[in-house]
């Protein structure tokens, strides 16, 4: 043990994210399995290794409110919740990325009710999709406090709101080494937050006026385009991690994917448990191998082309749901291998649904069925059944 | 044998109550073997907890970056906080390593274990309470019996197992380590595999 590395939760690393960061306002609300992040943050502030204002706000929809407010000033402001209370908020989820604010929120992924559950599964998140927010998916809690310190950067240097995605319990509870970088080597990486549209009271403006369709259009243009510019951004802020840290993956991770023929595309915690398995197939001489998709938004299709070009059969595991449609990172793949020459078949599962227990039997059971030719379906299929 | 003796990742899984400590003994053991430079992962059951309900955790120790992230199925060792527990833990025949209970019985009575699961005790209920260790009513035992299940199963030193024990639980820790270090002296195992061999081969000792 390295004297900076602490035994933390994935809840305590992104409160400690947020604090080295310099996040100087914390608006949130309690929710399970979210509260011992804004609990940690709340003890930071206190004992002045945190010098964020800490509003207790009444709703998590009023949470989101004060970060908007907070943020149009170039405050740095962050806020954290989970599963309903991510719901609650969705309308300004909107306002905060169409205003082009540099928000950072970590959500832990807890699935969405009912029947009630405090357990993970990505539904709560990825129901965000559409309102222009970065979503980072963890896979380790070292990544939890790496990413909440990259998205303040991310988010000042593309003024896009940032969501930093954590597995409930299977992070937010469990307890590992986790080295935290000092203030003074990642405050220098967080530029401060200039964009024309702060509030300033020396330049007096008005803001949130009535737009007409083409300059609306013009405007979504310009939110899309910032979603290109930030895939630049993270692969920036990766390579710095890699320089100064030894660590950090970007849009993607591959892992002993050269040369496979089925490579099993999947995110957050899954694909730790997963190098388990491709490790005992490679060792059978199985060519298998593992990409991890850790950025949804943007949606990295340039380096997942190029990661899987070669393989013969993609293997896609879902803790998720477009209900009527199928997986939602299946959905996502499909699309973005659409018109490739030579592209691989895609194969669809979806498994650990309501924090349903993740194990190493129940990815082998994903490329096993898979690569014994079980047809890909449409809907994705569902591994228990 | 377990998988301890064999240098590779350990996995453990914790039985007690809640108010016991079960999820803070995790963080204990977990914290002494990062001192020492291993990798590790604890985590409680994910669920809701209550005083007095059973409580499960769990524990990963390895020289290795430990990258399996589900419940821990196939422990290679056992810890119980509470004697009452005991009968209700479930264990897997085929894959024996210690047994680890608090209970003032000697570990000869644990007869209902798998053969291949040794047992080992330790009165922790009563060295809490000596040591003044949460209530009469609710003795605190995680501090005790994690350092009996260190000594037991090798997993880490009493050096390693003091400091964290220090920097971890959130009172008393120099009561909480007096009681870790009488529960180091005093736990009871069965013998071991290669005593029982050694016992058969040669008689006598």
């Amino acid at each position: 043990m390295t004297t900076s590395e602490k035994l933390l939760t994935g809840n305590e690393a992104a409160a400690w994210g947020a604090a080295r960061a310099g996040a100087e306002v914390v608006a949130a609300y309690p929710i399970t399995p979210q509260t011992t992040i804004i609990e940690t943050l709340a003890s930071l502030v206190h004992r002045g290794i945190s010098k964020a204002e800490y509003i207790a706000v009444e709703s998590e929809h009023s949470a989101m409110a004060a970060c908007i407010a907070a943020a149009h000033t170039g405050a740095r402001a962050f806020t954290a919740t989970s599963s309903q209370g991510l719901a609650l908020m969705h309308e300004l989820m909107h306002w905060a990325a169409a205003a082009r604010l540099p928000v950072v929120l970590a959500n832990v992924n807890r699935a969405m009710a009912p029947g009630w559950s405090i357990w993970t599964d990505q539904n709560d998140s990825l129901s965000q999709r559409d309102t222009g927010w970065i979503q980072i998916y963890c896979v380790d809690n070292q990544e939890v406090v790496d990413s909440v310190i990259q998205a303040f950067a991310l988010a000042a240097r593309t003024s896009l709101p940032v969501m930093v995605v954590l597995d409930a319990f299977v992070l937010s509870h469990t307890a590992e080494a986790v080295h935290i970088p000092e203030e003074e080597e990642v405050r220098p990486l967080i530029p401060e937050w200039n964009a024309p549209w702060k509030i300033d009271i020396d330049r007096p403006a008005a803001l949130g006026s009535l737009v007409p369709p083409a300059e609306y259009e013009k405007m979504r243009k310009k939110l899309c385009d910032a979603h290109a510019q930030a895939a630049l951004v993270i692969e920036d802020l990766a390579a710095t991690w890699r320089k100064r840290f030894g660590r950090g993956a970007g849009l993607i991770e591959s892992y002993r994917a050269e040369g496979a023929e089925t490579i099993l595309v999947t995110s957050a915690t899954i694909a730790s448990t997963a190098r388990v398995v491709i490790d005992e197939l490679r060792d059978k001489g199985v060519p298998a191998g593992l990409v991890r998709v850790r950025v949804f938004r943007p949606f990295p299709v340039a380096a997942l082309r190029g990661a899987l070009a070669g393989a013969k059969r993609v293997v896609v595991l879902d803790r998720n749901c477009s209900y009527g449609a199928s997986g939602i990172f299946y959905q996502e793949l499909r699309a973005a291998l659409c018109g490739v020459p030579g592209a691989p078949v895609v194969h669809g599962y979806i498994a650990g649904m309501g924090g349903r227990d993740v194990t190493p039997l129940t990815v082998r059971a994903a490329l096993g069925r898979a690569m014994e030719g079980e047809a890909p379906v449409p809907e994705s299929t569902w591994l228990s059944e | 044998m377990p998988r301890s003796t064999l240098g590779g990742e350990v996995e453990v899984r914790l039985h007690g109550r809640g108010g016991q400590g079960t999820v803070v003994a995790s963080l204990v053991l977990a914290r002494a073997a990062m001192i020492e430079g291993k990798s590790v992962q604890a985590f409680p059951e994910f669920g809701v907890e209550r005083r007095g309900a059973p409580v499960t955790a769990f524990l990963r120790v390895g020289p290795e970056k430990i990258r399996v992230r589900s419940k821990v199925y196939r422990p290679d060792h056992v810890l119980v906080l509470d004697r009452q527990l005991i009968p209700l833990v479930e264990l897997p025949a085929d894959h024996g390593g210690w047994f680890v209970a608090n209970t003032p019985s000697e570990p000869a009575g644990l007869s209902s274990l798998p053969a291949s699961w040794r047992p080992a005790t330790i009165d922790a209920t009563r060295l809490a309470r000596a040591h003044g260790l949460g209530s009469g009513a609710l003795p605190v035992v995680n501090c005790p019996m994690a350092a009996a299940f260190a000594r037991i199963t090798g997993i880490v030193g009493l050096d390693a197992l003091l400091q964290a024990i220090r920097e971890t639980v959130p009172q008393k820790p120099d009561a909480n380590a007096a009681a870790a270090q009488e529960a180091w002296g005093t736990v009871a195992a069965a013998p071991t595999w290669e005593q029982d061999a050694l016992q058969r081969a040669f008689g006598g000792s």
